[in-house]
């Protein structure tokens, strides 16, 4: 085969610039990797979780009731648009584990009917069902088996309505309900501390006074019915059961879940990728642009012999091209491998049986195309000279570049000597590529304070949450509200210092069109443990009468203090009123809303009704506490604080080195590329008068001054503006992602901002240390000898 | 006048042998010379016949293989990387064939961005009035003529009030008119600053503007003439 001529020189330019090339290349392979990880993990998480519902047939609809008969279901089955009803007993249970001193709970399910007719079927990982007989044999939740290694064959001692059982662990299984497994009250999954137990029905019903009824009902609807219509009549029947209206598929715990990380990955998707491609095709086009103005003669030979201007240009081009093609080819293989990481990641937090892999070809191919197109975008404005220089001018050197005297009077103000006035005048000769490489180095600092921030975030959530709104060690949650003595009960366990009343009532808050269900918590006028806190952080007095809303749901119902909000209960005699909102509250978990304990009792009419506790521990008579709580009959939930916080921090913490680590090369490739990239060119540009300086008795250093001092012009330039960029990110990453589950609080610190300059500045040093040697080997002879 | 002079420049079986693969070539085989305090000194020969290496090695921009230089006091052939460019910063003036002014500055500021670091100054305005380009101070190389910008360059070179000036064919690029006048502008500053000025060319009509005369052939010094009578630039033609 004959290389025609260019193409040799194609490749003999590419390993000539061998470093600037792969500077470029990383930065699309960035855009590449991204892209692919991005919209693969995407595509694999919704694809996964689209088969897994489908294959075990997961529920359209979710409803919770206090006690309905069975016969119940046959009305509900008859609803319009219900396909399938599953009338389930969902209750919770405490583990009583000899190995685990602190508190954790259990979610019992009645196991879905048999012969594949069931809805939210498991996937059985090892063993087999309980004989549907069996009052003692479980399957439990694959998370919950490998925290504490429990299998097939071994014991599970629990607390069932007070009551202690051993039950018989017969497999080990997974369920669509329970992907993002939460236990209640916590903030992060805990395997070790919540665990999902399906069991026979029979046993569930003796246990929890549930002979011949059920606690919970799951629908699946016919294709195209309207879910809005079915829960409003699931609602209307179940209502005289204690039902506290059902909710759709989309705010379902676990589901809703899956979505807010859905919809990370779809934004990291829309803002990562293009950050990278863009600043790609402005490093291709300043390279090719100077590789252009360099070889000028050769282009103007080339042109003269008779090659014609395509030609000429589409050597250019290929030379793009080919970048591109390395770019493309290292990103696949990073984008794969950053997928399986991503994968891995997933299956600690969530729980799959699978993950359906989308290695679509169509997705590498779109990748590949869209970084064509970027390199080639860049390419065509460095092009476009090569196609319009005749020959004759391109053979005959260059007129020098003109420079004007600009910014007199900023010189005089800086003192500037002759070399900075050379970098001043320099950076302005050529705004356009002064700017771009601005604008990437900036487009670091932004990837780095959009992520970086986070975390200062999440360090005011723990703050606000847990030191100065919900400050107590532990909450007990009773199985049903309780008069108010359980509150001097509660006292009474040992190691219990302050006990503080709660109440918790269902409810739908409504204001015009716009309503919301949740629990409206009842707590002393003025609490001291689980206190309701104003936006400036000043604790707020509980009203005599009215509701303060946080602020997730006031703004969700569109409401200001002093608007009238309509309550309807949902438990109880379901009592409606009107009431005035009377504050907004801060809050970063969920939506609150908030009154004072009488006026919530006078409500529901009652009397002085409690449904848990909140408590200050002694810290010293911690396990004697665990163990009292534990055995008080009255006990369903006990929350302990710190367990959750360390918890939610070591999960964090997990992840933290993981994004950071990602986050800083990525924004250290674009750094590095930039600066590299810029250093060249300004070097190539100025090397001739570089060296003049050399000879006229300028030091090394000197001489390295004036080139860093135009990147150092740079990269400083771009620091405030990659912190208004990633500021402006991070502002639209915190709208996106609130939602009913939680709102991230904005911060950011100014550690950001300077974590972020510093890991760019670092990479700024490093790609400057790698031109270091360039200008110390500058030929001072040669300079004496040629033209330029 | 010259005679009477100190020496400025010695060097004693000056030689280079540069390196290529298995291939040695020889570009100076033993030079002896002496140059004196304020002397002009034109040094002729052909390409390839080491007038630019010993140039070189002379101004401190590259190490002899063999042999000695001194300059007064200091042996150059001894001095590292960092001394060399102090003495060049100190005591040398350069002036190239293609001028090599910062495009980005104009006249005086190229002469200042010597003035800046040098030891004892001349004001930059002062340097160009010198060359005769005191009014075109402000203009940028690019909106100056080839000979204008040389001037500015024999400006800038002399500003630091150097020992010595070396000038690598200065007319080199220019045609006779204009050439005429940089030799002027030269021959005028080595009057007016008392630089040793060593100028090489391969035009030997300027020969006769110069104190001595030197001419190199394949590595040595083949033939040195003193010139009685200097000839005013302007006499002189090619």
């Amino acid at each position: 085969m004959v290389i025609s001529p260019l193409r040799r020189k194609v490749l003999r330019d590419l390993r000539r610039l061998w470093a600037q090339v792969l500077a470029i290349a990383l930065v699309l392979a960035a855009g590449v990797a991204t892209l692919i990880l991005g919209n693969g993990a995407y595509s694999s998480l919704y694809e996964t979780r689209a088969r897994y519902y489908e294959e075990n047939r997961f529920a359209d609809i979710f409803a919770d009731v206090t006690r309905a008969p069975r016969a119940l279901l046959a009305e509900i089955e008859e609803i319009e648009g219900v396909l399938d009803a599953e009338a389930r007993i969902v209750k919770l249970g405490l583990l009583d584990l000899p190995w685990m001193a602190e508190p954790g709970s259990v979610l019992f399910v009645s196991l879905p009917g048999g012969n594949g007719a069931g809805l939210n079927r498991l996937y059985l990982r090892l063993g087999r069902l309980p004989d549907p007989q069996s009052a003692r044999e479980v399957v439990v939740s694959d998370g919950f088996a490998k925290a504490h290694r429990l299998g097939p064959g071994d014991r599970l001692p629990v607390l069932m309505n007070g009551q202690r059982r051993e039950l018989l662990i017969t497999g080990v299984a997974l369920s669509p309900e329970f992907i993002y497994a939460l236990g209640p009250g916590q903030m992060m999954p805990d395997p070790r501390r919540f665990g999902v137990v399906w069991a026979p029905r029979g046993g569930l019903e003796a246990a929890y006074d549930l002979e011949g009824a059920f606690s919970n009902i799951v629908l699946k609807l016919a294709p195209g019915a309207s879910t809005d219509r079915v829960i409003e009549t699931l609602d209307r029947l179940t209502a005289r059961y204690g039902g506290v209206g059902a909710s759709a598929r989309k705010d379902q715990l676990s589901h809703a879940f899956l979505d807010a990380e859905l919809k990370q990955l779809s934004a990291m998707v829309k803002v990562l990728p293009p950050i990278f491609l863009l600043v790609a095709a402005m490093l291709v086009n300043m390279t090719l642009s100077r590789l252009i103005t360099l070889e000028r003669e050769q282009i103007g030979l080339l042109k003269a012999i008779g090659y014609t201007s395509r030609a000429v240009a589409q050597h250019y081009i290929e030379f793009v091209l080919l970048i591109a093609v390395v770019g493309i080819g290292i990103g696949f293989v990073a984008g794969a491998w950053l997928g399986v990481g991503l994968a891995q990641m997933y299956a600690r937090f969530f729980s799959f049986p699978y993950l359906v892999f989308t290695r679509d070809p169509q997705l590498y191919g779109l990748a590949a195309l869209v970084t064509l197109a970027a390199a080639s975008g860049g390419a065509l404005y460095a092009v476009r000279s090569v196609v319009r220089l005749p020959p004759a001018v391109a053979m005959a050197p260059p007129s020098p570049a003109a420079y004007r005297q600009q910014m007199g009077w900023a010189q005089s103000l800086l003192r500037l000597r002759q070399s900075g006035v050379m970098v001043v005048r320099h950076l302005s000769r050529w705004p356009f590529r002064t700017f771009s490489s601005t604008l990437g180095i900036a487009m670091a600092v932004a990837i780095l304070v959009a992520s970086l921030w986070s975390f200062g975030s999440i360090d005011r959530m723990i703050d606000v949450t847990f030191f100065r709104s919900e400050r107590h060690d532990a909450q007990i949650v009773f199985g049903t509200p309780e008069p108010l003595p359980a509150v001097f009960a509660a006292r009474d366990l040992p190691g219990v210092l302050v006990a503080e009343p709660f109440r918790s009532v269902s409810a739908r808050i409504s204001h015009r069109n716009l309503s919301k269900k949740l629990g409206i918590v009842g707590r002393p006028e003025e609490p001291q443990l689980s206190r309701v806190l104003d936006p400036d952080l000043r604790p707020m007095r509980l009203p005599d009468a009215g509701v303060i809303l946080s602020e997730a749901l006031a703004e969700a119902l569109d409401v200001r203090t002093g608007d009238l909000v309509t309550v309807d209960v949902l438990e109880g005699a379901r009592p409606s009123v009107t009431l005035p909102v009377s504050g907004i509250s801060l809050g970063y978990v969920g939506l609150g809303a908030a009154m004072e304990i009488g006026a919530l009792n006078r409500l529901m009419g009652e009397g002085a009704m409690v449904s848990g506790v909140s408590l200050q521990i002694d810290e010293a008579r911690e396990a004697a506490f665990y163990a009292a709580a534990k055995a008080a009959p009255k006990t369903e939930l006990i929350s302990v604080t710190s367990l959750m916080l360390s918890r939610f921090r070591e999960t964090l913490a997990e992840n933290i080195t993981v994004m950071v680590t990602v986050y800083v090369v990525l924004a250290g490739i674009i750094a590095i590329g930039v600066v590299y990239n810029f250093s060249r060119i300004a070097l190539s540009e100025q090397g001739r008068e570089l060296a003049s300086l050399r000879v006229l008795g300028f030091t090394n250093r000197e001489v390295a001054g004036v080139l860093f001092g135009e990147l150092g012009v740079v990269v400083l330039l771009a620091q405030p503006l990659g912190w208004l960029i990633g500021y402006g990110i991070a502002a639209a990453m915190v709208a996106a992602f609130s939602s009913d589950l939680y709102r991230v609080p904005f911060v950011i610190g100014r550690e950001v901002f300077a974590s972020a300059s510093l890991v760019v500045c670092a990479a700024a040093l490093l790609s400057a240390y790698a031109i270091r040697g360039r200008i110390n080997n500058l030929d001072m002879i040669e300079v004496l000898k040629t033209r330029e | 006048m010259a005679e009477q002079s100190e020496i400025v420049f010695r060097a004693t079986g000056l030689t280079k042998v540069y390196r290529n693969g298995a291939l040695e070539v020889h570009a100076l085989r033993g030079i002896d010379f002496e140059a004196r305090r304020g002397e002009f000194i034109v040094i002729l020969g052909p390409s390839g016949s080491g007038k630019s290496t010993f140039l070189n090695i002379v101004g401190g921009l590259d190490q002899a293989s063999g042999g000695e230089v001194w300059f007064e006091e200091h042996q150059l052939t001894s001095l590292g990387e960092a001394a060399l460019t102090q003495y060049r910063r100190d005591h040398v003036g350069f002036v190239f064939q293609f001028y090599n002014l910062v495009p980005s500055l104009t006249a005086q500021e190229n002469v200042q961005l010597v003035t800046e670091i040098a030891r004892r100054p001349m004001q930059a305005a002062d340097a160009l009035a010198l060359v005769g380009l005191a009014d075109r101070a402000h203009h940028f190389p690019a909106q100056l003529s080839g000979g204008e910008q040389q001037r500015v360059a024999i400006a800038r070179a002399i500003a630091k009030n150097p020992e010595v000036l070396l000038c690598d064919e200065p007319t080199g690029a220019l045609d006779s008119m204009t050439g005429i006048k940089v030799l002027e502008a030269l021959t005028q500053v080595n009057r007016a600053v008392g630089a040793t000025t060593l100028v090489i060319t391969h035009n030997a009509a300027i020969r006769d503007i110069a104190d001595r005369v030197i001419r190199f052939a394949d590595g040595r010094i083949v033939e040195e003439t003193v010139n009685a009578v200097k000839k005013q630039p302007s006499e002189v033609a090619w």
